[in-house]
């Protein structure tokens, strides 16, 4: 129950992108189609889990215990930007097809922050949610692939708005980013309609 | 040599926000009053600078094929420098701030420069750029702070200036201090702002 | 100076060198501010305390001690004059904000009544839950007597006028304020022989 309290809350009430403005750089740069929009997502989900399991581990088995928290926003840029290149030549070895779809989005996952900012959300979740009373690795998770559902729920549904704001006709000053984030407004507002849900 | 061009084509010609469109995380996030985006320009600033000088002093002795994790490690220590002194010395403006400190280090403007500018130039020229970007994105952050403040909540740097018409208890526009509003005030700042 | 290739031998002694000085000037600036850090979170306590309590002539940090209330401990400060207590701070707590954790210090009078209160830590939506740190929201919990009044919403029933369009933040700000008295109860009943008349009141 926790968990799927958890999803709603993520991908929903609190989203990263719109209500929580991390991540926004991709959310604005690779949205223009809903299939790179796709393929983004996907890789984010990958990374974004995969780092929370090794700097939840790293936090709890290494900088708690020897009091090195300092220390945090260093190591988990480090491990998030080793594993982008790990996984990047892995799939290349592994299956060139996956490496054809996500390949190019890769690179751009080491500066979106929302991959570092979830890694150190999930470090602390009992005081971000009620219903949770202490943290584990479970519970990190699934709050990381929570995150990463929200970060693809916002961005392929504003690919989708793009790919029609493209046909319309503008006022010149509009054109472009200021249309986009006008729509990314909207969109934060229909959004805000879930608050109170959890 | 250091030229004085540096310094500007940060502030207006190249703002990274309003015309780069770069670094739009804090941007958005952390400007629900005119402090708070003043305290996130400067914080960002401060990193820029001593980033971008000890790249600029650095790149002749940092591989090319590992430049990327250096500079990372680089800009990620001076984020952390500042984390903690914020921490001591203003630690109501660290708590509003929150998350956002850290997450400085993925500001794309940071590594940015540090690959677009100090990589290439000397020290000079490389502490200009970083003056005059920081300076740039100090003033986008405050000028979108100061009018989300204003129209969400009737205060200019938490000053209330509806105090001086008498009028005590104004109902303000609070989606601009809500997610949404940071949206679209950006949007229409950029309209204003753009030049064609 | 030319620069330098990127041979296995440099790349490797050029990141160790890179890492090892960051790290050293890491934990120099941590041992540097450790100290300022600390005194900075101790005098946020004590100012919190100074605002939700009358006069006093104590060091009330030195007075802390934990009382259990539904299976979260708070921290409870003792402020005196002349050795005569002149109030409660209490460090209250809840993780049902709309942003999580909500951290009120409140403070009670010697007769049981709260003295004042203010919000020390929150995470709540700017402009709507964050209202709870305003005096317009805060004030009427100032005198607040739990004989006659009740500390819930409005909409639950109780007395306390919720923040328009931010029920969630005042049912979490409620929350702190009936666990922090609780606690009083607690507290009173432990030290009523050293304060007798006061516990009495109750």
């Amino acid at each position: 129950m926790t968990y799927i309290l958890i999803i709603i809350s993520a991908v929903f009430v609190n989203n990263i992108v719109l209500s929580q403005f991390l991540g926004i750089c991709p959310f604005l740069g690779v949205s223009k189609k809903v299939n790179t929009a796709l393929g983004m997502s996907a890789a984010v989900t990958f990374v974004m889990v995969l780092a929370t399991f090794v700097t939840y581990l790293l936090n709890e088995y290494l900088l708690e215990p020897m009091h090195l928290t300092f220390l945090q926003t260093i190591s988990f840029i480090l491990i998030i930007a080793t594993l982008v290149q790990m996984v990047e030549i892995v799939l290349k070895k592994v299956s060139h097809a996956l490496y054809e779809a996500l390949g190019v989005f890769l690179p751009l996952i080491t500066t979106n922050c929302c991959v570092l900012g979830v890694s150190m959300m999930a470090l602390d979740l009992p005081s971000k949610f009620s219903f949770v009373s202490e943290t584990s690795l479970g519970l990190a998770i699934v709050f990381a692939f929570a995150n990463s559902l929200a970060f693809g729920l916002a961005l392929t549904i504003f690919a989708g708005i793009r790919e029609q704001l493209q046909l319309t006709e503008l006022p010149k000053r509009l054109e472009g980013t200021p249309i986009s984030l006008i729509a990314a407004g909207l969109l934060a507002l229909a959004f805000m309609g879930f608050s109170g849900l959890v | 040599m250091a030229d004085i061009k540096n310094l500007t084509r940060g502030i207006i010609k190249e703002n990274p926000i309003f015309v780069l469109l770069l670094g739009m995380c804090p941007t958005l996030g952390v400007t629900t009053s005119g402090t708070n985006g003043l305290g996130m320009g400067l914080a960002t600033m401060f990193v820029l600078i001593l980033s971008n000088l000890f790249i600029s002093l650095l790149k002749n002795l940092i591989p090319d094929k590992v430049r990327i994790p250096a500079f990372i490690v680089i800009i990620a220590s001076f984020v952390t420098i500042v984390q903690l002194l914020m921490e001591a010395y203003v630690p109501s403006l660290y708590e509003q701030l929150g998350l956002y400190i850290p997450l400085i280090v993925v500001n794309c403007i940071i590594l940015g420069r540090a690959e677009a500018f100090a990589n290439k130039n000397g020290v000079i020229d490389s502490i200009f750029d970083g003056i005059g970007m920081g300076l740039g994105f100090t003033m986008s952050l405050t000028l979108l702070g100061l009018v989300r403040e204003l129209l969400g909540a009737g205060t200019i740097f938490n000053y209330n200036i509806f105090n001086l018409f008498g009028i005590s208890d104004p109902q303000m526009m609070l989606v601009f201090i809500l997610p949404p509003g940071a949206f679209l005030v950006l949007a229409y700042l950029i309209a204003i702002i753009r030049k064609n | 100076m030319a620069k330098i290739e990127s041979s296995l031998k440099n790349m490797v002694i050029s990141l160790l060198v890179i890492t090892f000085v960051a790290g050293l000037s890491l934990a120099l600036v941590q041992q540097v501010t450790q100290d300022p850090i600390a005194k900075a979170h101790e005098q946020k306590q004590v100012n919190a305390i100074a605002n939700v309590v009358s006069e006093f002539d104590n060091n009330p940090l030195e007075t802390k001690t934990r009382i259990a209330v539904d299976g979260d401990s708070l921290d409870v400060y003792t402020a005196t004059k002349n050795k005569e207590i002149v109030g409660y701070a209490i460090l209250s707590y809840t993780n049902s904000g709309f942003g999580g954790l909500v951290q009120v210090m409140i403070g009670f009078n010697p007769d049981g009544t709260i003295y004042n209160t203010v919000v020390v830590n929150h995470q709540e939506t700017p402009g709507l839950g964050d209202q709870m740190t305003t005096e317009k929201f805060r004030s009427q919990f100032k005198g607040f007597d739990f004989q006659k009044q009740k500390a819930t919403v409005k909409k639950d029933g109780g007395d306390v006028d919720a923040i328009t369009a931010a029920t969630i933040s005042s049912r979490a700000f409620c929350n702190t304020i009936r666990k922090a008295y609780c606690a009083y109860n607690q507290l009173t009943n432990n030290t009523a022989s050293t304060d007798a008349e006061s516990g009495a009141t109750k």
